[in-house]
């Protein structure tokens, strides 16, 4: 096996249902190790994308490869090298969290211990409960486990962390960085940006089918998209600059006399490039179609 | 939290090569889904309820409810239970395997389980040898439990020659499997879970009415007799009859005779083509839906 090929390749990917393109030539890579976060409006492609890749979907046109398999043909070997933690899961779930774990590790060839697992997404005391009876949160802590049970090489999150609390998320945070660390490839999809800040190596971002950018998480949308700013009041109301040079705006405000009120200096973060860069493409349809 | 730990995924991919070993592995997971699926059958109190329980009620309404009427003649008397045991037995044939499949599956292609299973490396082999395991589990069972209160609870007598015990094990084992595989083959047609009880319960409700289960069969106008004929159900029910009423009742039959080779064939042939069917319509999803 060539180790240096990407895990996933995605060229000109295009799918249509009738005259609607909800995929639109978007080509992106994914290395080995890797942990890439596919952003998006809700209904912008991504979980289209994503289930083509797991092999969920036919496309309609382009190339793609994961593992070095087509995802239109893959089998049960291939199957077995991949983990997938789908975007809803509403099972009856008339078993516990441990017969559930135990039966699914039983698929592939080198499962991860079933304890582990269990301990690693913070269901110990709830091991021995039938999964109906968890919480919303909780049944998405197992759709999690039965996604990484298999010890796969390349994971798919679409939307993991959905109804989970602020601790639940630090702790989910925690295991998908162990899982980086042991050479895991995962592929996310968020619409919590923090969360793609903190996990994701790169980004991408999808709107209307189409990539509308795409890079390293922290030069993302540009470096003019990343101008700092500096915001303060006075008598006037409120006030803010973008500039390259904060300190010498704030030195210029203390010349000028009293103390600014309020004072900040921010520097944008993913959020605010990603509503941005989205925003920007919305108004750029909206004149392209006026025409 | 702690960190799993993780096999190298060059250890994967050199176990790669033999992991296709298909039959063995096939099996192996079939039955570990057969467990699964049993215990998952009897901790859902509905399907216990309208699947596992619903022919020993309808037995006990039927043997209560005729008490005091005598199926047999004068000669040879029978009572409503010993009448109602056979067809109790062929309507939990079709309960336990067609409905229970039929409704089952289809609410797992809506609730999302047949998504998860397609991305992982389970066969549609052993979730197939599951879901009939289950079926033929929950089958016994339920068969042995309405014989069980027939002859503890309203004295039926059982037969007592092993030919008819012979017959029977055929019958059950044939009708379960047949039953089963239509279910599965049923499945594909309800759009959505919801909708399975509503399009799956009145079919299995009219053949259990018109194939001799709630209704003698003889009372039946020809037509419908033939009817029926074409549907499993009758020469299922028509079977279980040849084991567990007296000799007397065979003239009753259309033909006049039990026609066990015609309960063979008729059966048979539905296997073969519930086993088609499967084969074609089934999909863990409907992609691109």
């Amino acid at each position: 096996m060539n180790t240096t090929a990407p895990v996933v390749q995605v060229e000109n990917l295009r799918k249509t249902y009738g005259s609607f393109a909800a995929v639109d030539s978007v080509s992106f890579e994914i290395q080995r190790g890797e942990t890439f976060a596919l952003l998006g409006p809700n209904g912008a492609g991504k979980s289209t994308t994503i289930e083509i890749l797991e092999g969920y979907r036919d496309r309609t046109g382009g190339s793609v490869s994961v593992l070095g398999v087509d995802p239109g043909k893959g089998g049960l070997a291939w199957k077995a090298r991949l983990g997938i933690v789908l975007q809803s899961s509403g099972e009856s779930g008339n078993v516990s969290v441990r017969e559930q774990l135990t039966h699914f590790a039983g698929y592939y060839p080198h499962p991860r211990d079933v304890d582990e697992v269990i301990a690693s997404v913070g269901l110990e005391e709830k091991a021995g409960t039938l999964i109906r009876k968890l919480s919303g949160g909780q049944r998405r802590r197992v759709d999690v486990a039965l996604g990484i049970i298999g010890s796969p090489e390349l994971l798919f999150l679409d939307e993991p962390t959905t109804g989970f609390d602020p601790e639940a998320r630090q702790q989910f945070w925690q295991l998908i960085r162990s899982l980086k660390a042991d050479g895991t490839t995962i592929l996310l999809t968020t619409h919590y940006l923090d969360e793609a800040a903190q996990l994701g190596d790169r980004a991408g971002v999808i709107a209307g089918g189409k990539m509308i950018d795409i890079g390293a998480i922290d030069e993302i949308g540009g470096q003019e998209a990343r101008t700092p700013r500096v915001r303060w009041r006075d008598a006037n109301g409120k006030h803010e600059e973008r500039t390259h040079t904060p300190g010498a705006v704030v030195a210029s405000l203390m010349a000028a006399g009293a103390e600014p009120t309020g004072l900040e200096i921010v520097r944008p973060s993913l959020e605010d490039i990603y509503l941005q860069l989205v925003s920007d493409h919305a108004h750029a349809r909206e004149v392209e179609n006026a025409r | 939290m702690s960190t799993p730990t993780t096999t190298s995924s060059a250890a994967i991919a050199a176990s790669t090569p033999s992991f296709g070993l298909g039959i063995g592995r096939s099996l192996r997971l079939g039955f570990s889904r057969i467990k699964l699926e049993v215990r998952s059958y009897f901790r859902q109190g509905d399907s216990v309820f309208f699947t596992f329980l619903f022919p020993v009620v309808m037995l006990t309404i039927f043997a209560v409810a005729f008490s005091e009427q005598n199926f047999g003649t004068e000669e040879e008397p029978l009572t409503a239970a010993a009448f109602y045991l056979p067809g109790m037995i062929a309507a939990g044939l079709l309960l336990s395997g067609l409905q229970n499949m039929a409704i089952d599956i289809a609410m797992e292609r809506s609730d999302g389980t047949l998504k998860r299973l397609a991305g992982t490396p389970l066969p549609v082999m052993s979730y197939f040898i599951g879901k009939i395991g289950q079926v033929f589990v929950t089958g016994v069972l339920q068969a042995a439990l309405v014989i069980l209160v027939a002859s503890v609870a309203f004295d039926v007598e059982l037969p007592s020659e092993p030919s008819k015990w012979v017959t029977f094990a055929w019958v059950f084992v044939l009708g379960v499997t047949t039953s089963a595989v239509l279910g599965i083959a049923l499945s594909g047609l309800p759009r959505s879970g919801k909708s399975a009880t509503a399009v799956v319960i009145p079919v299995a409700l009219v053949l259990q009415f018109i194939s001799g289960v709630y209704l003698g069969f003889s009372m039946l106008p020809e037509w419908l007799q033939n009817f029926a004929s074409i549907f499993p159900l009758k020469w299922m029910a028509q079977g279980m009859r040849e084991v567990f009423l007296p000799a007397s009742f065979e003239v009753m039959e259309q033909s006049e005779s039990w026609n066990l080779p015609g309960v063979a064939i008729a059966t048979g042939l539905w296997l073969v083509i519930g086993l088609i069917m499967t084969r074609i319509t089934f999909r863990w999803i409907r992609k691109d839906s």
